[in-house]
């Protein structure tokens, strides 16, 4: 009796476990470039520059402030004369003159704030910055969107394509395929004033730099984690042997 | 602890070598603790230097800025003002500054950089109330004929004169603290930063 | 000739019980000799509630619950972790210690629970052992859920919305104990402020108790061990038990090894991968909490995964009463039945070593069922999840449920009568 319950366990425990193959497939599929993040100073001050230049207008970044900047290799002075427009001090947080009930009404959603938007667009498809990077490049002319403007990964997306005198214009070239899902392919119609790859490096460093704003401290904890595991390693090999020399007297 | 005393050599030094590194580590990790107890970023960003202009100030005239939640004095001072410090010498309990309540550049005759503008902390040394300017000299500033004019605290009833030196058998024990400051331009005052480490 | 150090001790213990204290639980407390790895979770458990404690300690001096904007239209208390972050010197430390100490916590509870299934550590009479376990068990939940809408993000808004009105199902009295709960027609400040209060003192308070009462009722018996042999039944000459030996020395220099062991892995979690790849720290949750904008997936946190998808197994309605109510029901039973171990294990032995086949093929189900439930509860449902849930949710309860009757059929060997290292 007890054989066969167990050949009869025996099958209900491989459905169980091939079952959830079956039925645990994800949703809608989300198809990200991977970003080439950068820790160099000179990426993220360039990153820096573009995000001051082209993204606190209507962005905030609003839990940064600007003396935090020093960290990746500015100077309090440079700080103040080439990244700082409208006249805080240099202690203070990024924050954005236009008012969210404002931007509402332009806009029809708040621009979000950028400090955490590394951290806040990680998904199963991949990390935040390729996420960006993806987004920031893949902005196409659209007539029928108020602003003119649509993205591939970001269906009807309330911002307009603030660097499209960096890229140039795409346009959109929708495919359908047998099984009636439709594939987007982007075309370059006109040439803006940077090259294809420049504003690939140009986006890369933009994303490389939200990416260290949304954790400033991520390079000191990993430098940190290394000390922190070698010393453990050693105490561990310590502590195991004193264990091991006490525990001599009962084996 | 045990009943046994004889511990072999090698046990011991386990023991003294597996304690000293977990002291190692217990002192490591008591220290993002004790930091984190440390002013952080927005109260130095509060307590950060402030600019002042002080090109709209008119002799005789005085401005209060905020520094540290604390108010920070500029007198620009008339030649009449800077003179009453000969006569409030022989008055004051610290003529000379010698306890430390100010800058080394401040340790002079008028407490200050520059003779003409006073920065001092509005603050009465005695208990912590701010004092009232009393500019006036004589009878009419209501502190008697001799007064050559000065500062005086309401709480209690202490006297400074016109560098912030406090009067002798006062309640407050000491002249007005003067901050750490300097001059970034003739007009312009940096309260809370004098460029020494 | 006495020192002085021992000196003070005698005077000490003529007023206070410390040296009997530190022989009866320390130095004259005889466990088994044979304890093995699963042995370690219960002191690497009160290490971690240890670690909650004092890096919470920390935390609460910097963060706000508060959940109005702030002047950049921001939730203070949200804003506060961030300043947490980024301002407060070690702050990040901190933050990361207590975040992946939540989950350390609930993985070396689930594995200092799962010893216990497989050594019988519950059976008689170490039943209160177990029943103060479970209610540990329970205060653990009710402090991480409650402590997960502190940082006042997207998914803990919103989890916290639909854990809540899960209670309002309750017939009859539903819909007030939301509103008591929450103190509040949705969750709001109020809701974020108590809390804020019953996770930082009310259910620590709690916990504590609970611990203690744990241990002592543990002393009082004594522990089990891997062989689920009765090490008191065979004593020397001084009365001590023959496989048994003094707490410490022998185990407090174990579980320091263990500790160490334990850090590294925390460690390597803490300064290299705190967000868990979004299981730890989700990453919606560094989106402000929104009243106005559900996010497009709502997931409790990993640890809760496994008993949210028994609740939402429960599609059907009964009596009259939604669906709802029985899938709270069902999750509420699906703890509180672990309570019940030590009257439905009738097995003539206690640990898995000596039990048969039968109870082992059942046990791996068991488990397995457990993870897929856990898995499928980050997951959105479908009708292919949902009948896999309810599935997996049977056989959950039926570990449970016919353990009377599969513990007397198996057939098991012979327990040893002394203690054996394997």
């Amino acid at each position: 009796m007890s054989i066969r319950v167990i050949k009869t366990l025996k099958r209900l425990a491989a459905v169980v476990l091939f079952a959830p193959a079956i039925v645990l497939a994800s949703g809608a599929e989300l198809h990200l470039d991977k970003a080439p993040v950068s820790t160099e100073p000179a990426a993220l001050q360039n990153g820096a520059k573009v995000f001051v230049n082209y993204c606190l207008n209507c962005h905030s970044a609003s839990f940064a402030r600007y003396n935090t900047l020093q960290q990746i290799g500015l100077d309090e002075q440079q700080i103040r004369d080439n990244l700082m427009f409208t006249g805080e001090r240099v202690g203070d947080l990024m924050r954005v003159a236009m008012k969210p009930a404002e931007s509402k009404t332009w806009f029809g959603a708040t621009p979000p704030d950028l400090t955490l938007i590394a951290r806040q667009r990680a998904s199963e498809f991949g990390s935040g910055a390729d996420w960006l990077y993806t987004y920031l490049r893949q902005f196409y002319r659209d007539p029928a969107r108020p602003t003119g403007w649509n993205n591939v990964i970001f269906a009807n997306v309330g911002m307009p394509h603030a660097l499209w005198q960096l890229q140039g214009e795409q346009i959109a070239k929708v495919s359908e395929h047998e099984d009636g899902t439709k594939s987007i392919e982007l075309e370059l119609a006109k040439p803006g004033k940077m090259s294809v790859e420049e504003y690939d490096k140009t986006v890369a460093d933009l994303v490389s730099f939200l990416v260290w704003m949304g954790e400033p401290v991520a390079e000191k904890r990993k430098t940190i984690g290394i000390v922190v595991l070698i010393f453990l390693a050693g105490l561990f090999v310590l502590s195991y042997a004193l264990k091991k020399n006490y525990w001599k007297d009962i084996h | 602890m045990s009943v046994d005393q004889k511990m072999d050599s090698g046990r011991r030094q386990l023991l003294v070598a597996t304690s000293a590194a977990g002291g190692v580590a217990a002192v490591a990790t008591a220290v993002p603790f004790v930091a984190s107890l440390t002013p952080s970023e927005r109260a130095k960003a509060a307590g950060a230097p402030v600019e002042a202009d002080i090109g709209k100030l008119a002799p005789g005239e005085m401005m209060t800025v905020e520094w540290r939640g604390k108010p920070v004095w500029i007198l620009r001072r008339t030649p009449e003002m800077l003179a009453s410090l000969e006569k409030t010498e022989g008055l004051v309990s610290d003529p000379a500054s010698d306890k430390q309540m100010q800058p080394e550049y401040a340790k002079n005759k008028h407490r200050s950089v520059n003779p003409e503008y006073l920065v001092a902390v509005g603050i009465c040394t005695h208990l912590g109330c701010s004092p009232t300017d009393k500019f006036k000299v004589g009878a009419e500033s209501g502190m008697g004929a001799e007064w050559p004019g000065g500062f005086l605290c309401p709480c209690h009833g202490s006297q400074f004169d016109l560098a912030g030196r406090v009067y002798k058998s006062m309640p407050a024990p000491d002249n007005l603290e003067i901050p750490p400051y300097k001059f970034l331009a003739d007009t312009k005052l940096l309260i809370g930063d004098d460029g020494k480490a | 000739m006495t020192t002085k150090s021992q000196e003070l001790v005698h005077w000490i213990d003529a007023r206070f019980p410390l040296t009997s204290t530190w022989k009866a639980h320390l130095s004259e407390y005889y466990a088994p000799k044979n304890f093995n790895f699963w042995y370690f979770f219960g002191s690497l458990a009160l290490l971690v509630l240890v670690i909650q404690i004092v890096t919470g300690i920390f935390l609460v001096m910097h963060y706000k619950p508060d959940a109005a904007l702030n002047a950049s239209g921001v939730p203070v208390a949200f804003a506060s972790v961030e300043y947490i972050m980024r301002e407060v010197p070690g702050g990040w430390l901190i933050r990361y210690l207590h975040s992946t100490g939540a989950s350390a916590f609930f993985i070396v509870v689930y594995l200092h629970m799962f010893r216990g299934l497989l050594y019988g550590s519950y059976r008689k009479p170490r039943e209160l052992i177990w029943i103060f376990g479970t209610l540990i068990f329970l205060a653990l939940m009710a402090e991480a859920f409650m402590g997960y809408l502190l940082p006042w993000g997207q998914m803990s808004f919103w989890g916290a919305q639909v854990i809540v009105n899960l209670f309002s199902a309750i017939p009859v009295i539903g819909p007030d104990l939301s509103l008591i709960i929450r103190g509040d027609f949705v969750v709001s400040d109020a809701t974020l402020n108590r809390f804020f209060s019953f996770h930082v003192i009310a259910v620590p308070l709690v916990l504590i108790g609970l611990v203690v009462a744990h241990i002592v009722a543990l002393h009082e018996v004594g522990s089990n061990n891997p062989d689920g042999v009765e090490i008191k039944k065979k004593k020397d000459a001084n009365g001590l038990p023959l496989d048994g030996i003094p707490f410490h020395p022998y185990y407090t220099v174990k579980d320091i090894a263990g500790v160490v062991g334990f850090l590294i892995f925390f460690s390597a979690i803490v300064f290299f991968a705190p967000e868990g790849g979004g299981y730890f720290l989700e990453y919606n949750n560094f989106i402000p909490a929104d009243p106005l904008k559900t996010p497009p997936h709502i997931a409790p946190v990993w640890y809760f995964t496994p008993f949210y998808s028994i609740l939402r197994a429960v599609t059907y309605p009964l009596f009259g009463v939604d669906a709802k109510f029985w899938g709270v029901v069902a999750m509420g039973a699906s703890v509180v039945i672990i309570a019940f171990l030590p009257w439905l294990d009738r097995s003539p032995v206690k640990s898995i070593r000596y039990k048969g086949g039968l109870f082992k093929a059942i046990l791996a189900v068991f488990l397995v069922a457990f993870f897929i439930l856990g898995y499928l509860g980050v997951l959105p449902p479908t009708p292919g999840r949902t009948l896999l849930a309810q599935i997996c949710s049977v056989l959950y309860f039926g570990f449970f449920l016919l353990m009377p009757w599969y513990s007397k059929l198996d057939k098991c060997k012979p327990e040893p009568e002394r203690v054996t290292f394997k």
